[in-house]
């Protein structure tokens, strides 16, 4: 199964970032095997708005089941959740193996809706 | 991270004045934001020193390449924004008429772009502004400058606030001041979606009570706390009062008022914010204010 | 003829000068309330409204069953108001633009548009002053739609007074496009002068003829005067300061009704915007 990770970084030391719409890519990885690739998420940079609805379509193209990000805003979530992606937040990770850890582990509750109003734009 | 955002609902209420103010007030422990990009005022009390600009891009235009251009007029038929413009050729009458796009009315849609029988329509990123930061006497600003005429003003203030909070968490500062447009459209709700609390600077007359109630239906919307405070009231003390009564009817808290007082002005065209001038009953009535909404921001 | 009166800066009195001109003008006579997020003239003219219409904007349906999942609507649409998850698409209404381009280049024929309501259109009359006027219904983010529908109510004949929201951004651009002249209001202050420069320099991008109303002329300071001086601006009313003026204001009467002497300063303001060249040259 592979999960979702937003990321500024390249690799699983990188940073998670919190931000879903804009954030640069996603470390997109297997947990079976441990294998990951990196998707670029960056024609969000100039979205004049919905970012957010974007990204999802993005993420729903890899075949990713559940992603992990900071947060995630109404419209993201609405797409997210027609594509049957699980959502978990965890502001708190420092980077991407933290928050896979913290997946794996079960300490991640999936979102029931969004978390932060979205931004208009 | 904490933001108030400054709004009002009627224009010319006070917001940037009080916006000055606060930021004088805060003791550089903010970050200042001014959203009201198509009209903004506050760097002319900030007096900023432009560290940074960037160009702010928005979506798209459609520019009709006249060269490629056979003069069929599908444009003009699937333009929903009057944003074709037919015109006989000037130096033949019998050639076929001539269509531009005029940009101040196109919305980038790309219908034009796409139903161009001969691909004859480019669709250029479009720059809409600019977006800067700045150093000022009372801490970190930023603002923005849309160009005339220009769509998306909603994005940019989008970007205005994401930019002050970075600044804000770059710097350690843990408070963002807006100072917010006038209305209810697209820029306004930019401006309040996320923020911690919102200020609603009204005035004591029937138009600023009939769009703050405008206003306070929109913070409803958002389900955003609004405190409003109504600014010159003593040019109406009974509608001030009325004024205060549907507020908190309509959910909203008050949070003080400020007098009316002609230093307002003589402090704008001294570029000094009115703390900084004279100690009036006005400016007195400021810092009162000011306290209180602290105390909410930390409440 | 149409006269819009727009400003830049909000507060410096636009609605104002618009209804005294409004109740002052002799003729046929529309006010326009094209400031369809906070709209003030109806305040002050109290008109009876016997036209009531909902203004709506197109935007996509998608029928699940005709869909093929090509997802080329949510690549095409500008706006992310389109999101396409195989033969499950999402519409985003509120991001809209009304365009039209979905439903049009659907090879299946899978979208239809339908009707969103943005806001209202209303119509009556106020003595001898047609009022039209639009409200934009509170959370809906785009004003150009509604602007649009308000100004097509507007009848061809006599004039045509359109009270502008504040601002220079595309709520303005929609209110002011095609008139026969602008009336920028403004006040001497630093803010008013500033804010002024960017409405002239909106009026002149849209080559649309220029004059400017200097209101509470006899407070702030000299620079807005200097300015339109320098830049070939006519000043076409200059209305000073005046307590009685504001207490009525804030009761809803308008300047006329506490200086009815006034009224000769509006009555010649069409004519005098009627002879103005392009651009503010006088």
């Amino acid at each position: 199964m592979k999960i979702a990770i937003t990321t500024s970084g390249d690799s699983l030391a990188a940073p998670l970032d919190s931000r879903f719409g804009r954030a640069p890519r996603f470390l997109l990885l297997e947990l079976a095997d441990g294998s990951f690739t990196l998707v670029d998420n960056r024609q969000n940079l100039d979205a004049a708005q919905g970012a957010g609805i974007q990204a999802a379509q993005n993420l729903a193209a890899t075949g990713a089941r559940a992603l992990i990000t900071g947060h995630c805003g109404p419209k993201a979530f609405r797409v997210l959740q027609a594509a049957g992606i699980q959502v978990y937040t965890t502001p708190g990770a420092p980077t991407v193996a933290a928050a896979v850890e913290a997946y794996r582990a079960g300490r991640l509750q999936p979102l029931a809706a969004a978390d932060v109003e979205g931004h208009w734009a | 991270m904490k933001e108030l955002a400054i709004v009002s609902g009627k224009g010319g209420t006070g917001k940037t004045s009080v916006t000055a103010s606060f930021a004088a007030l805060a003791g550089g422990r903010a970050v200042l934001a001014d959203c009201d990009v198509d009209a903004a005022d506050l760097h002319l009390i900030l007096a900023p020193t432009v560290v940074e600009r960037q160009p702010f891009r928005g979506g798209h235009e459609a520019v009709i390449r006249q060269a490629d251009c056979i003069g069929c007029g599908a444009c003009l038929a699937h333009c929903r924004f009057e944003a074709v413009r037919m015109a006989a050729d000037p130096e033949d009458a019998t050639a076929p008429p001539r269509f531009t796009v005029e940009p101040t009315a196109c919305e980038g849609c790309g219908a034009c772009v796409r139903f161009c029988p001969v691909q004859a329509i480019a669709f250029p990123e479009r720059e809409c502004g600019e977006w800067r930061r700045s150093e000022t006497r009372f801490g970190p600003l930023l603002h923005a400058q849309l160009g005339v005429a220009a769509e998306n003003s909603g994005k940019l203030v989008s970007l205005v606030r994401r930019q002050a909070r970075r600044q804000a968490e770059a710097t350690g500062r843990d408070l963002i001041l807006s100072d917010g447009p006038p209305g209810i459209g697209c820029p306004v709700i930019a401006a309040l979606t996320g923020a911690t609390l919102a200020l609603a600077i009204t005035e004591p007359t029937v138009a600023g009570e009939h769009d703050l109630e405008r206003l306070l239906a929109l913070a409803r919307h958002f389900r955003l706390p609004v405190l409003v405070s109504v600014n010159k009231w003593d040019l109406n003390p009974a509608m001030a009062a009325q004024i205060e009564a549907a507020a908190r009817r309509a959910g909203a808290r008050i949070a003080g008022r400020i007098r009316y007082d002609r230093a307002v002005t003589t402090a704008q065209i001294r570029a000094q914010a009115v703390v900084e001038g004279p100690e009036t009953g006005c400016a007195q009535d400021i810092r009162q204010l000011w306290a209180t909404v602290l105390e909410a921001l930390n409440g | 003829m149409i006269l819009a009166i727009a400003s830049g800066k909000g507060g410096t009195g636009k609605t104002s000068v618009a209804v005294a001109l409004a109740q002052a003008a002799t003729g046929k006579v529309q006010y326009v309330d094209c400031d369809v997020e906070a709209p003030n003239g109806h305040l002050f003219l109290h008109p009876a409204i016997t036209e009531r219409r909902e203004a709506c904007l197109p935007v996509p349906a998608v029928d699940a069953a005709r869909c093929t999942g090509c997802g080329e609507c949510a690549r095409f649409c500008q706006y992310n108001a389109l999101a396409a998850l195989g033969t499950n698409v999402l519409t985003f209404p509120e991001l809209c633009h009304g365009c039209g381009g979905c439903a049009k280049l659907c090879p299946a024929g899978a979208i239809r548009e339908v009707p969103r309501r943005i806001g209202v259109v209303e119509s009556g009359q106020a003595g001898t002053v047609r009022v039209t006027q639009g409200r934009l219904d509170v959370g809906h983010p785009a004003a150009p739609p509604l602007i649009r529908a308000v100004k097509r109510q507007a009848g061809a004949d006599g004039l045509a007074i359109l009270d502008c929201p504040p601002g220079t951004a595309c709520p303005v651009v929609a209110a002011v496009r095609g008139c026969d002249a602008l009336l920028l209001v403004t006040e001497p202050t630093p803010f008013g002068r500033h804010d002024l420069t960017l409405a002239v320099a909106l009026a002149r991008g849209l080559r649309l003829p220029l004059a400017v109303a200097i209101n509470r002329c006899d407070t702030g300071d000299r620079q807005t005067e200097a300015y339109c001086r320098a830049e070939g601006l006519p000043v076409l009313l200059r209305l000073p300061d005046d307590r009685r003026v504001a207490e009525a204001y804030s009761r809803g009467e308008g300047m006329l009704a506490a200086r009815p002497e006034w009224a000769r300063l509006f009555r010649q303001l069409p004519a005098a915007m009627a002879t103005l060249g392009q651009g503010g040259a006088p």
